[in-house]
């Protein structure tokens, strides 16, 4: 009487218990078909539209024939070359936040660099690298000013996780090698480093998806609508993949038309991104798991 | 004897370092550059942002300047017209209804999917699921953007007999879908710091599983929770290419669900390409950027607080 009059008889208890893990487990289930219908979409819709011509030739006819290499091509050297201006400031960035920074105010102050850096939206660092990089240094639309802008929007990434790599090497490698006689740098160039490289590459492959996947950096920095010849030099414009699936489906003449290339445009982009992070995220558990410290 | 004396007082901290040459100092101060350099292009960005955005303000050959309570207060984005203006109103009203719904959609979700990953899947489930929630963040946006575009907004449009399927649901639903993996990613880690002993306690008093975790782990959590959310609503708020594919474009204030915006990110997008550079339009864009801006970074410093008293409170 007095517990059914309090409403917390064990029947309940437990009955509301199952309803709210049922719902929990019901966001797990959505988050999965939700994945998993958009890459069926893509799949379904754009392997009809891939070919070998579609990966090996420039695109004709209005867009609306040939296929997409200069696009490919593009995307893969401004993702290379966002890397390229990441990992030296990253890792460097990482060393000294792991092996030499004492706590204090200067490293709060470049951690919160670090991590407002990575809040700042994708479009505002396109709109920096049209003010500093296109216009005031003068490179113009072209790759150079496309690697430097999505370079430093990966870059909190890439520092990230080279510092999460480098904490994980232990204490006593380091006192193993300074009781040896060695200098602080040659501890870290020689014992760290090796250790923990593996850890800081795998971060930067995740990196090096997510500035292939970007198309805001790169819409007034580096990419052009159409070229007719394979860049030949990194004052070039690019087409991208990403950026030419938003010109296709918005801007185009013949946006019905060309829907097989955006299609087939997005899988690859897909199947290109998605690779790199599967990859990153399979070794990063073989590294973890074979990790012998 | 000889414990009495130096050995009670607190040693100094033992230094590994050696004194460093020249040569270290030198590698070490190279270091301590690279590490300044994301401080540095937050700082230029700032600089060139409001720089180009001053152009607005002031007066030019083109014209006398604009006012910042036009630029605050107006809801006229009319740029390109012989007469233009330049509020930025409706486009930071865009811009909050579909990151305010996209964060009321991504929210349950997310943080339900954080529980699910930190206190009811087995091992074995989060080890795939975790990688998955990842892959998932990892989408590019543009592609997102071109599915909300090619199939979801035709769907909507036939099904609710809509004027059109580009509108802030739409938009919102696949910004959704970006802010989830970042909730769930960073509530998980809020959540498993909750320490064991703690859970056990409440088990040993007789709470079920969902009683510790909403009596006990959610409020010993909270702050690094709000900090997941408020990362997401960062995200979603400075997210450009989803909106600027499924949001549709109209610069007006949205009064329902189904209405098409432009919000800020979609309207650099879309303009800055066909802009002359230091034009009054040129420069009205990027005092939109340094609204963006100040916006995001203030959400950001929001969380970073609550993420430092979070750290210490649970240290």
């Amino acid at each position: 009487m007095l517990e059914a009059r309090k409403g917390h008889t064990h029947l309940d208890r437990y009955r509301r218990e199952g309803i709210v893990l049922f719902f929990i487990r019901l966001t797990a289930v959505l988050a999965l078909a939700i994945m998993a219908s958009i890459l069926l979409y893509l799949l379904v819709n754009g392997i009809p539209a891939l070919s070998i011509s579609f990966l090996t030739e420039f695109p004709r006819d209005s867009m609306m024939a040939g296929g997409v290499l200069p696009a490919i091509v593009g995307t893969v050297v401004l993702a290379l070359g966002a890397l390229l201006t990441a990992i030296p400031l990253g890792f460097g960035a990482a060393i000294y936040l792991a092996e030499y920074a004492k706590p204090g105010y200067l490293v709060s102050f470049i951690r919160l660099g670090v991590s407002n850096l990575a809040g700042v939206p994708s479009v505002v660092f396109g709109l920096f690298g049209l003010s500093l990089f296109v216009t005031t240094f003068g490179f113009g639309r072209s790759i150079l000013s496309g690697s430097l802008t999505l370079g430093l929007l990966i870059l909190p990434t890439v520092t990230a996780a080279a510092e999460e790599a480098l904490r994980q090497t232990p204490q006593s490698f380091r006192e193993a090698a300074l009781a040896l006689g060695a200098s602080r740098f040659q501890a870290i160039r020689q014992v760290v480093l090796p250790a923990a490289l593996p850890g800081m590459l795998t971060g930067s492959i995740l990196a090096l998806g997510r500035a292939a996947g970007e198309t805001a950096p790169i819409m007034f920095t580096a990419s052009a609508a159409f070229t007719l010849a394979m860049p030949d030099s990194v004052f070039r414009e690019v087409m991208a993949l990403s950026t030419h699936i938003y010109n296709l489906a918005t801007n185009s003449t013949h946006i019905e038309e060309t829907r097989p290339q955006q299609f087939g445009s997005a899988l690859v982009l897909l199947v290109l991104v998605l690779g790199l992070s599967m990859f990153a995220i399979i070794i990063r558990a073989k590294l973890r798991r074979g990790r012998k410290w | 004897m000889a414990e009495d004396a130096p050995i009670k007082e607190k040693a100094p901290p033992i230094s590994l370092a050696p004194k460093l040459s020249p040569t270290e100092w030198g590698v070490k101060a190279f270091f301590l550059l690279c590490a300044v350099s994301a401080l540095g292009s937050m700082f230029l960005i700032m600089v060139f942002l409001f720089m180009e955005a001053g152009g607005l303000f002031f007066m030019s050959e083109e014209g006398p300047g604009v006012s910042l309570t036009e630029f605050f207060l107006s809801l006229d984005w009319y740029p390109t017209y012989p007469d233009p203006s330049y509020g930025s109103l409706a486009l930071v009203l865009g811009s909050l209804s579909v990151t305010m719904v996209s964060i009321v959609l991504a929210t349950p979700f997310g943080i339900g999917l954080a529980i699910y990953l930190s206190s009811v899947a087995g091992p074995k489930v989060r080890e795939w699921l975790k990688p998955a929630v990842e892959l998932l963040a990892s989408i590019p946006s543009v592609i997102l953007g071109f599915v909300g575009m090619v199939a979801v907004a035709p769907f909507m449009q036939n099904v609710l007999d809509l004027p059109t399927g580009l509108n802030v649901l739409n938009a919102s639903i696949f910004l959704a879908i970006m802010a989830t993996p970042t909730i769930a990613s960073l509530g998980d880690d809020a959540l498993s710091a909750v320490s064991q002993t703690v859970k056990d306690g409440s088990y040993a008093l007789g709470a079920t599983r969902w009683e510790t975790i909403s009596r006990v782990m959610l409020p010993a959590s909270l702050s690094g929770l709000s900090t997941a959310v408020i990362l997401g609503l960062g995200r979603a708020l400075g997210e450009t290419i989803v909106v600027l594919m499924v949001a549709g474009g109209s610069a007006q204030v949205p009064h329902s669900l189904f209405d098409s915006v432009r919000p800020l990110t979609s309207t650099l997008a879309a303009e800055m390409g066909e802009t002359a550079i230091g034009s009054p339009h040129y420069h009205a864009l990027f005092a939109l950027g340094a609204l963006l801006f100040v916006l995001t970074l203030g959400f950001n410093l929001l969380a970073f607080h609550l993420a430092r008293r979070w750290g210490r409170s649970s240290s």
